[in-house]
């Protein structure tokens, strides 16, 4: 047995690098468990997405269709899916901790009376799982025991998994719901459109923080070195709590969590909180006017300098090596 | 309106972590300990409740050692009405903890059960979600704003946005950064805690599974990055990101 589960999380018809992630993730498991790695995808229309995602490796997609699953709802999907592991004699479904695996696997977890890792950053060989503690200060061996197992995995810890060239089976089924367990109502979706890249998947970020001074100043000074850069846009938690620039932008250890091949952080003074969302980064810069601000310690190249005047400047430099 | 607040007592977010040598956890001589910062979003969003409805009623819960009294009697001067410690002298999983606070649930049947996302300890993530499974109720996590009508409607945050949710009481929420910002406790608040009612009960007595299933083996320090260097000018920064480490 050890047949891994993934939930390929899904959005607007595509799949994000963070289910790609999961996919990866979950071949792994399903290797190091001596099992089948099994793609999972929730909607009221399945056939696309199905067959998009059985060209990443797997051995089977099964699709979960029913009217009740078109816009995600934590109840109704905890319900297909415990189900599903029962039925398919799972040992293990995992996630990406996206906001929608964060918000979902445990509530599978508790349906299965099964143990759960959240968001780990490697799988080891004799089955036990590393995930990291205390804003990331500590990293903790975990075992999960249990006939079940639940895991979310960190999306900056793995790589994405590649299309194979082939495309597995897809099964279809239709799930059983308990209809008294639903109660919850889909609303709405504010989403916040940007041309730029998503910042969990952008290869540059540059972020700003409380020494940014407005969210206007943003978008003059910060936003022009991020499009020069072609870059993603980030921000402390106390930018974000200033009012300067929305929620999603949040970076650290209760936002999003980083690791892109360069990271620029701007006016951050490099709270443990927020490293935790960004130490991984391939290459840290900083630029700060406090000399003894704690970024400066997880920073590769450092600059000691008034962003208001530096940001600007390296905009000029930054397109000067384009021509 | 009953509201139960679930509350972990958790090192002080600004507390230096520091691993044992040996692994088998985190030096506490250091630490400062205090209400997880979520969990204190939660309780001034019951308040706030509470003061806009009559007859409501919020009520504290810990499932932790006496130690955690102090945090209880924190709420309780910040206004809530009365706490529970559940006595439970070792540390249990978020499956069991979540079992402890539904059955406490059943016993006090809130309409209401609201906690913080996460406590910046383990950062699991994961108690309020499986309360919600286990009592068959609805959950909206990382709440950002909450308003009661003919249903509840929460507004989350979420990848790409916020998004709107609405579902009926009894219900789970749990609460994120910008939920509201909690008051600090007032000195007369501090003076009335010391005479509302903080009962204590032994986890033991209330007949639940606590069997540990998720278990911390061992603990290490994650490596650290190489120190790097500060440089005199934006035009050094630009080259050395060009030509050194060729990421532009």
């Amino acid at each position: 047995m050890g047949d891994v589960l993934v939930f390929a999380e899904h959005k607007h018809g595509n799949f994000p690098k963070s289910t790609l992630v999961a996919i990866n993730a979950g071949l792994e498991m399903a290797r190091k468990r001596s099992g089948n790695c099994i793609a999972v995808v929730t909607s009221d229309s399945c056939d696309a997405l199905a067959g998009e995602i059985a060209k990443y490796g797997v051995s089977k997609v099964i699709a979960v269709e029913d009217a009740r699953l078109a816009n995600y709802l934590a109840d109704a999907n905890a319900q297909a899916l415990a189900g599903l592991v029962r039925s398919a004699g799972a040992e293990t479904i995992l996630a990406t901790a996206t906001a929608m695996g964060k918000d979902l696997m445990p509530r599978i977890a508790a349906r299965l009376n099964a143990p759960m890792a959240s968001e780990i950053v490697a799988i080891n060989d004799d089955g036990t799982l590393i995930r990291p503690m205390y804003a990331g200060n500590a990293l903790a061996t975990v075992e999960l025991d249990g006939p079940v197992r639940v895991v979310t995995v960190r999306g900056t810890a793995f790589d994405a998994a590649a299309a194979t060239g082939s495309a597995a089976s897809v099964e279809k089924v239709k799930p059983e719901f308990d209809a008294a367990g639903l109660k919850m109502e889909f609303v709405a979706f504010n989403e916040i459109k940007s041309d730029r890249p998503q910042l969990t998947e952008a290869k540059i970020i540059v972020s700003g923080g409380r020494g940014m001074k407005s969210g206007e100043n943003f978008k003059t000074v910060l936003e022009p070195l991020v499009d020069e850069m072609g870059a993603a846009m980030g921000a402390s938690r106390a930018a974000v709590d200033a009012g300067f620039v929305p929620n999603d932008l949040q970076v650290g250890q209760t936002g999003k969590v980083v690791a892109p091949e360069l990271y620029v952080a701007v006016g951050i003074s490099g709270a443990i909180q927020h490293l935790a969302g960004m130490k991984d980064s391939k290459t840290i810069v900083a630029i700060n006017k406090d000399e003894e601000a704690p970024i400066f310690s997880v920073a590769d190249f450092g600059l000691v300098a008034d962003l208001f005047k530096a940001v600007p400047e390296m905009t000029e430099e930054v397109k000067k090596l384009k021509h | 309106m009953k509201i139960l607040v679930p509350v972990k007592r958790v090192p002080d977010p600004a507390t230096t972590i520091r691993v044992l040598p040996d692994g088998s956890g985190i030096a506490t001589d250091n630490v400062k300990w205090v209400i997880n910062p979520f969990d204190e979003i939660a309780i001034e969003e019951a308040l706030r409740i509470k003061e806009k409805q009559a007859s409501s009623e919020v009520v504290l819960v810990s499932v932790g050692q006496t130690t955690w009294q102090e945090q209880l009697r924190t709420g309780l001067a910040m206004g809530a009405d009365r706490a529970i410690l559940v006595k439970a002298d070792n540390a249990l999983d978020p499956l069991a903890i979540a079992r402890v606070i539904a059955k406490v649930a059943e016993t006090e049947k809130p309409e209401l059960i609201i906690l913080g996302k996460q406590a910046i300890d383990d950062d699991s993530n994961q108690a309020g979600q499986m309360i919600a499974e286990m009592l068959g109720w609805p959950q909206a996590t990382f709440a950002s704003k909450i308003e009661f009508g003919d249903k509840c409607s929460v507004v989350r945050e979420v990848d790409g946005g916020l998004e709107t949710i609405a579902f009926p009481l009894p219900a789970v929420i749990t609460t994120d950064l910008r939920l509201n910002e909690p008051r600090y406790a007032s000195l007369p608040g501090i003076m009335k805690a010391r005479k509302k009612p903080l009962s204590e009960i032994a986890v033991d007595s209330l007949g639940v599974d606590l069997t540990p299933k998720l278990k911390v083996k061992t603990l290490k320090a994650p490596e650290k990055r190489q120190a790097g260097r500060k440089l005199g000018s934006v035009q050094e920064l630009v080259a050395a990101l060009h030509t050194e480490a060729k990421v532009i």
